[in-house]
């Protein structure tokens, strides 16, 4: 196996204890210094992927590899560590709300390390200067709004200088400048930080124009792959749909139901 | 007919029993894991304070209130009774072991359990659908020490001076009824209270009362605030059973605890 | 939210709190600066205990000076044994009477100690001599009824009026 991947995953399977089989045989491989993109439908597993690269899931069968180490039988100081060497960016942000943005950023170099606070000011302010948002630093949490919420949690992402970051659905629910902004930011501190990047989305077109590879999802198993290019001109039908938004295709536009007409009829008879 | 319904019924009832001992199970781990990261919560002592501000101060009101009119019914009500047996010097006798006995640590925990047991499951709760505490966890952040350990001990820590301050307060409204409302004379009032409250049976045996009802209740709105479903509903109904199963906790609990303390002295 | 406020909020909340506690030893309860407990302990032996009670006060002159340790049954004498602790400080003489009663009509029982006039004092582990048992409720009414019904001469009347009284006016001691 090439030693430049940051994350490795090895026929990895995975089911909730309620018996759903989330992942099937899953393999991955996300090279240092790339930002990658994880698409799919929802629900189809890439979160989960997320959190088990993570650590917060354990895989039911097969291996996850993180820096080189296998996450399998990793203990919880050990997957502490680990993450003191990766960040991520929830969703909506998940910023705490009982703290401003600026001690929002300064949470980690707070807790993990021993710096002065005119330090942690400094840098803390950095990393919000890089994000746009230094102006901001007082603001509280619910006085912010979607876009500068997921822009002051890129900052705290950030906070440390990790070496792999993780988006989970970095675009949902934002305005076009503000997508706008975040690609830009994503692509950015990634070759700035000379970090690595996974981003789970199903915001194609955005994606596109920061992602080095791709990797298709369905059915908890990876269907497609391939560059930012070959994905654009792939014939393969489910990307094909994906890419260029198409209502039916691979996946069907009607829920499964019984025949129209039949249904119809039905009604009458009664 | 009926034998379908009564198995289903059976079943349900089961299931639901094993259900509750395995969650019963599922807290107390959750509890020694909150205890382990004492020393943490205490280390970093303004998260502890801030915790005992929401839970204690914020409780202020609410307790000094109750307590005033507690003790006050207790003294309209207590006079009532024993003027028909003649005993109305008796008065602080009835109100003083009536509160610290029983009212003071009892009321004041439900009411705690109302205000601030529900107000730190809503806000764990919330934590959890707005995936802070996963963060906090992806930040290498233990959320049971940075976030449940500290209102644990705010809670707990609260508990018996709140439990105190009602059944002061509330002596203090009995007093105030009894005697400079009604006319009871104070030195009786007074000085048979004194002869009457023990302070080893009675005050302490009442302030051990709060500080188990402040680990009961406490402990139950961070579990259920924990455990709550990371939705809407999920968090109004952790809510709910915070109260409700607190209120039941108490006095379940005091049960057990008045029959172990007072029965051996009367 | 100021971290300064908050604790200051904090401080003043504590602060009342254990004043309310200190309120309710002191002023509520019976807790006094010296109740620090140096005690030595005495026996004595009673045909009846009555209602007395493990933790009974034991008080001389109203006061209360100690409280019933242990209660027992002597299979010998058929008497009932009573352990009780003295405070240090209050010393009995050898001869000092204890007897068994009842606060207020239908109160708690309790002990009083009656001192004698011996110029010696009784030490840990001593026993009192002079007891009397409690009086209890059905002997007094059918000790009156007894006496009532008696329709003996003069002399009996008088010895029953006499036990009377005297039984009635123990029952009111404080």
């Amino acid at each position: 196996m090439s030693n430049d991947n940051v994350v490795e995953i090895e026929d990895l399977s995975f089911s909730y204890s309620s018996g759903r089989q989330v992942l099937s045989k899953i393999n991955l491989r996300i090279p240092r210094g790339q930002v990658v993109g994880i698409m799919g439908q929802s629900g189809c597993g890439k979160t989960t992927l997320l959190r088990m690269i993570g650590g917060a899931l354990k895989p039911s069968q097969g291996d996850v590899r993180v820096f080189g180490r296998s996450l399998r039988d990793m203990g919880q100081e050990q997957i502490y560590a680990l993450r003191r060497r990766m960040s991520m960016l929830f969703q909506f942000g998940a910023l705490f709300t009982d703290m401003s943005s600026f001690d929002n950023v300064a949470f980690q170099m707070r807790e993990h390390t021993r710096l002065e606070e005119p330090m942690i000011r400094d840098l803390a302010l950095m990393k919000l200067h890089a994000v746009g948002l230094r102006g901001a630093a007082h603001l509280m949490p619910s006085e912010l709004s979607g876009g500068m919420a997921r822009r002051v949690a890129l900052a705290r992402a950030i906070a440390l200088d990790p070496e792999l970051m993780m988006y989970d659905e970095p675009f949902a629910g934002l305005d076009p400048i503000s997508l706008s902004v975040i690609g830009q930011l994503i692509r950015k501190l990634n070759d700035a930080l000379g970090a690595t990047s996974i981003i789970v989305t199903h915001d194609i077109q955005e994606s596109l124009k920061i992602v080095d590879y791709i990797y298709f999802v369905a059915d908890g198993r990876v269907i497609a792959e391939g560059s930012a290019e070959e994905v654009k001109a792939s014939l393969e039908p489910y990307v094909h749909q994906f890419v260029w938004g198409e209502a039916d295709g691979p996946v069907p536009f009607h829920y499964p139901a019984a025949d129209y007409v039949a249904d119809l009829l039905r009604g009458t008879r009664a | 007919m009926t034998q379908p319904t009564s198995f289903a019924f059976l079943r349900a009832l089961g299931a639901r029993t094993i259900n509750a001992v395995w969650r019963l199970g599922f807290a107390t781990r959750f509890l020694l894991a909150t205890v382990r990261h004492t020393p943490a919560a205490f280390r970093r002592l303004p998260l502890t304070m801030r915790e005992i501000y929401f839970a204690g101060v914020l409780s202020l009101t609410i307790i000094l209130v109750s307590g005033l009119f507690v003790g006050m019914v207790l003294g309209l009500q207590g006079y009532d009774t024993l003027a028909r047996f003649g005993s109305s010097e008796a008065l602080g006798v009835l109100v003083a072991l009536s509160l610290v006995r029983e009212l003071g640590p009892v009321v004041a925990a439900l009411l705690f359990a109302s205000r601030a047991g529900s107000a730190i499951t809503a806000e764990i709760g919330l934590m959890k659908a707005t995936e802070q505490l996963d963060a906090m966890e992806m930040m290498a952040v233990d959320p049971v020490a940075r976030v449940i350990a500290p209102r644990f001990w705010g809670g707990v820590i609260s508990m018996p001076l709140l439990g105190a301050l009602f059944t002061a307060t509330g002596i203090l409204g009995g007093y105030v009824v009894g005697v400079v409302m009604i006319g009871v004379d104070v030195g009786q009032f007074w000085s048979q209270m004194q002869a009457a409250v023990d302070f080893r049976e009675d005050v302490m045996n009442g302030m051990i009362k709060s500080f188990v009802f402040g680990i009961a209740v406490t402990w139950i709105a961070v579990f259920e605030g924990y455990e709550a479903p990371p939705t809407a509903e999920g968090v109004s109904g952790a809510t709910t059973r915070t109260v409700v199963t607190s209120a039941l906790v108490i006095l379940a609990l005091d049960f057990v605890m008045t029959a172990f303390m007072f029965h051996g002295v009367r | 939210m100021n971290r300064t406020t908050i604790d200051l909020w904090v401080g003043i909340f504590v602060a009342m709190g254990l004043a309310a506690l200190v309120f309710l030893s002191f002023q509520v309860a019976n807790l006094t600066g010296g109740t620090s407990g140096e005690t030595y302990t005495l026996v004595a032996r009673f045909d009846d205990l009555g209602g007395l009670k493990v933790k009974a006060p034991v008080k001389s002159s109203g006061v209360v000076v100690g409280r019933v340790a242990d209660v027992s049954f002597d299979n010998n004498t058929f008497q009932a044994i009573v352990k009780f602790k003295v405070e240090q400080r209050y010393q009995f003489p050898l001869d000092t009477s204890a007897k068994i009663l009842t606060s207020g009509l239908l109160g708690d029982q309790y002990i009083g100690l009656l001192p004698g006039g011996d110029p010696d004092n009784l030490k840990d582990g001593d026993s009192i001599e002079l007891t009397q048992g409690a009086i209890v409720l059905e002997n007094l009414i059918s000790k009156f009824l007894f006496n009532a019904t008696t329709s003996g001469d003069g002399k009996d009347k008088e010895k029953g009026k006499d036990t009377k009284a005297a039984a009635t006016a123990d029952e009111f001691e404080e």
